[in-house]
């Protein structure tokens, strides 16, 4: 393994796990909630030409979801060079 | 020159650039035919990735199905996309570093079973082979309305090119010509989609465009017009759709699940060089994908708002039949539109109630839509080629599994462990060639059930490996017992509640309607329910059975840091 110690790699572990979970809720929030649980309430919104629920449902989730991913992909490499186990 | 001379060139030059890349790209090794070498670029998998995720389906059909489901068609929006951010957190980083071939070959190892390996083989090769059949279809199709060929000629051609780069190039091959097939495409479906964004609304974006004001000078929203004619001719609300909200979270979510669980797109993850390149070319793969998926909705607004606009007349009364604008003589002479005169006023009606005249296939709104623009002959024959690399590049992806399968996971590490890579590799392209003539076989006598097996496939992904890999990155102590047990009993709950209602080989034992499903939930969702009781079954099974080996654990241990990915292993 490529940590010093078993604390380091356990503490890597929690912080991708929670980064993970984090970034879902938000992924659970504009596509199930927004998009569907809650669509009739925000479909009392106007957004641009669109009630907001109906954005969220065709355009808003999907643009959301490509944001997650690089969120994603920036954080996770920060804490791979934190706890120096990325690749060269 | 007149259209067809015209659609014959450009698909012929598309093809000899398909066959040009497949000779350079030829595959040396098995490693090289399995996940090319694991050296390709992440944007270049990124855009491989999204050619191969978007299917015929995503090219001709889903604009049609949202014109005619509206809000409904959300589910295919959400569900096709949503799966990539899984996939990203969940998934892809930790299968690179596993470093292996196949999802089975993870399965197998990560729960220290030829049992576990063998559901999986079995899993991976039905859902890749019912994907298939319609992909095989699409390129017919394609080619019966726009090279005036037959629907079986246009197969065995579809067949014969995949043939050539499939089995030549393995996933090298597939690879560089996945990301020829995504220009193409994305190129064909913009095109028309921007002219017409501008023709109604002015926006150049169909983005924007979507929720954009008309320019005919009733200074109304598009999507509140539309919505007032369906309220005007007895369809449900555009906006609103019918489905009751229980069935479209679960359709959304098992289409998301199904989508992280679908081994031709896992394995294209295998193919870049470190953990790192896998994240990010997911991130890649949907920024490809979303240009497609935000245009979609717009295509299909537009679309249900000019055939309404052209069919009823301005003053929605009914347009003459004998002042039919030509697309819809095109399409007729196809079947794939009819008018039936049932009050004889020699007008043309359409609307959801009585007084509906036409029937309208969903299928053509996206192949229609450049003639109903009235745009230049070259779109029409772009939108042609763009169908079939749509098809064509989705098709080469999933026999290069059900190939590696056979040759790598049944083979390899199940029948026969002594071959060398030499017949490991003769295997695979021999697997491949068998594969596709089954594959072109079912295109052209498709079973009458290719749209539910759709449903089937996803619903099989999400209920079997989903869980199973999932459980297995973040689950130390599932065992194989419990994992064994969960897949089993996620694929038999999902066949047994599909066949139940859609009856495929036997009579359906129940109505398909609502009043009849399980928590409101129709079989396109029940993927969903599977994974659950997956996941609870593991569960329990783990509990009772034997722990984990001490050396598995420390594998599931490796995998979650990336130091070290090296290459994909051959063992």
């Amino acid at each position: 393994m490529a940590f010093q110690t078993n604390e380091l790699a356990k503490a890597y572990w929690r912080e991708n796990i929670s980064l993970m979970l984090k970034l879902l809720a938000v992924w659970f929030a504009v596509s199930f909630a927004a998009g569907i649980l809650f669509v009739d309430q925000l479909n009392m919104v106007q957004f641009f030409g669109f009630k907001l629920g109906f954005w969220f449902a065709q355009q808003g989730s999907i643009y959301t979801f490509v944001l997650l991913i690089f969120i994603y992909v920036v954080k996770m490499n920060a804490l791979d060079r934190k706890y120096d186990v990325h690749e060269d | 020159m007149d259209l067809q001379t015209l659609t014959y060139i450009v698909v012929g030059a598309t093809f000899a650039l398909y066959i040009g890349i497949a000779i350079w790209a030829r595959a040396g090794s098995t490693q090289e035919f399995y996940v090319a070498g694991g050296g390709v670029s992440p944007l270049a998998n990124g855009m491989a990735t999204a050619a191969d995720w978007m299917s015929a389906a995503s090219f001709i059909s889903m604009a049609g199905l949202i014109s005619f489901m509206g809000y409904d068609g959300s589910v295919y929006l959400m569900g096709w996309t949503g799966g990539y951010v899984l996939l990203a957190l969940c998934l892809a980083p930790y299968l690179r570093k596993f470093g292996k071939f196949t999802v089975p070959d993870f399965i197998g190892d990560r729960y220290y079973s030829q049992t576990a390996r063998t559901v999986a083989v079995i899993c991976a090769i039905l859902i890749s082979f019912t994907y298939v059949a319609g992909q095989m279809r699409g390129v017919g199709v394609v080619f019966s309305r726009f090279l005036e060929v037959d629907i079986t000629t246009g197969v065995i051609i579809g067949m014969a090119v995949v043939f050539f780069y499939a089995v030549l190039g393995g996933m090298k091959g597939i690879t560089y010509t996945q990301v020829a097939q995504y220009c193409v495409l994305i190129f064909a479906y913009m095109v028309p989609a921007i002219f017409i964004s501008i023709m109604i609304t002015g926006h150049v974006l169909p983005q924007t465009g979507l929720g954009a004001t008309l320019l005919d000078g009733s200074g109304m929203h598009l999507l509140e017009r539309l919505d007032g004619l369906s309220a005007e001719l007895g369809f449900a609300a555009y906006t609103e759709g019918t489905k009751s909200t229980a069935d479209v979270f679960a359709i959304t979510a098992a289409l998301m699940v199904g989508t992280a669980g679908l081994p031709h797109v896992i394995v294209r993850f295998f193919t870049v060089p470190r953990v790192k390149d896998a994240r990010i070319s997911a991130g890649w793969a949907l920024i490809f994908i979303m240009i497609l998926y935000t245009t979609a909705p717009a295509i299909g607004a537009f679309a249900r708002y000019n055939m309404i606009d052209t069919i009823n007349g301005p003053d929605a009364q009914g347009t003459l039949v004998t002042e039919a604008p030509t697309w819809i003589k095109n399409w007729e002479k196809t079947g794939l539109i009819k008018h039936e005169d049932k009050n004889g006023d020699g007008r043309m009606f359409y609307s959801g109630d009585e007084r509906n005249e036409m029937t309208i296939d969903r299928d053509i709104m996206v192949l229609a839509n450049p003639e109903i623009a009235q745009l230049p002959d070259w779109v029409i024959a772009l939108v042609a080629a763009g169908g079939i690399a749509a098809a064509l590049s989705t098709a080469a992806g999933l026999l290069l599994v059900i190939s590696t399968s056979i040759s790598h996971d049944l083979l390899k590490r199940n029948l026969m462990p002594k071959i060398t890579d030499k017949q490991e590799l003769l295997a695979a392209r021999l697997a491949a060639a068998v594969a596709i003539i089954v594959a072109g076989y079912l295109g052209i006598n498709p079973p009458g059930f290719v749209a539910e097996v759709v449903a089937f496939a996803f619903g099989l992904a999400a209920a079997s490996f989903f869980p199973a890999i999932i459980l297995g990155i973040f689950y130390k102590k599932m065992n194989k017992e419990g994992a064994i047990a969960g897949m089993l009993a996620g694929i038999i709950f999902t066949v047994g509640y599909i066949l139940y209602f859609k009856g495929i080989f036997i009579t359906p034992l129940a109505e398909n309607k609502p009043e009849n499903w399980l928590f409101g939930i129709s079989p396109e969702g029940i993927g969903t329910v599977g994974m659950v009781v997956n996941f609870v079954v593991a569960f329990a099974v783990s509990k009772v059975t034997k722990e984990v080996p001490q050396e598995v654990q420390d594998i599931v241990e490796q995998i979650r840091y990336p130091k070290g990915a090296g290459e994909a292993q051959a063992h």
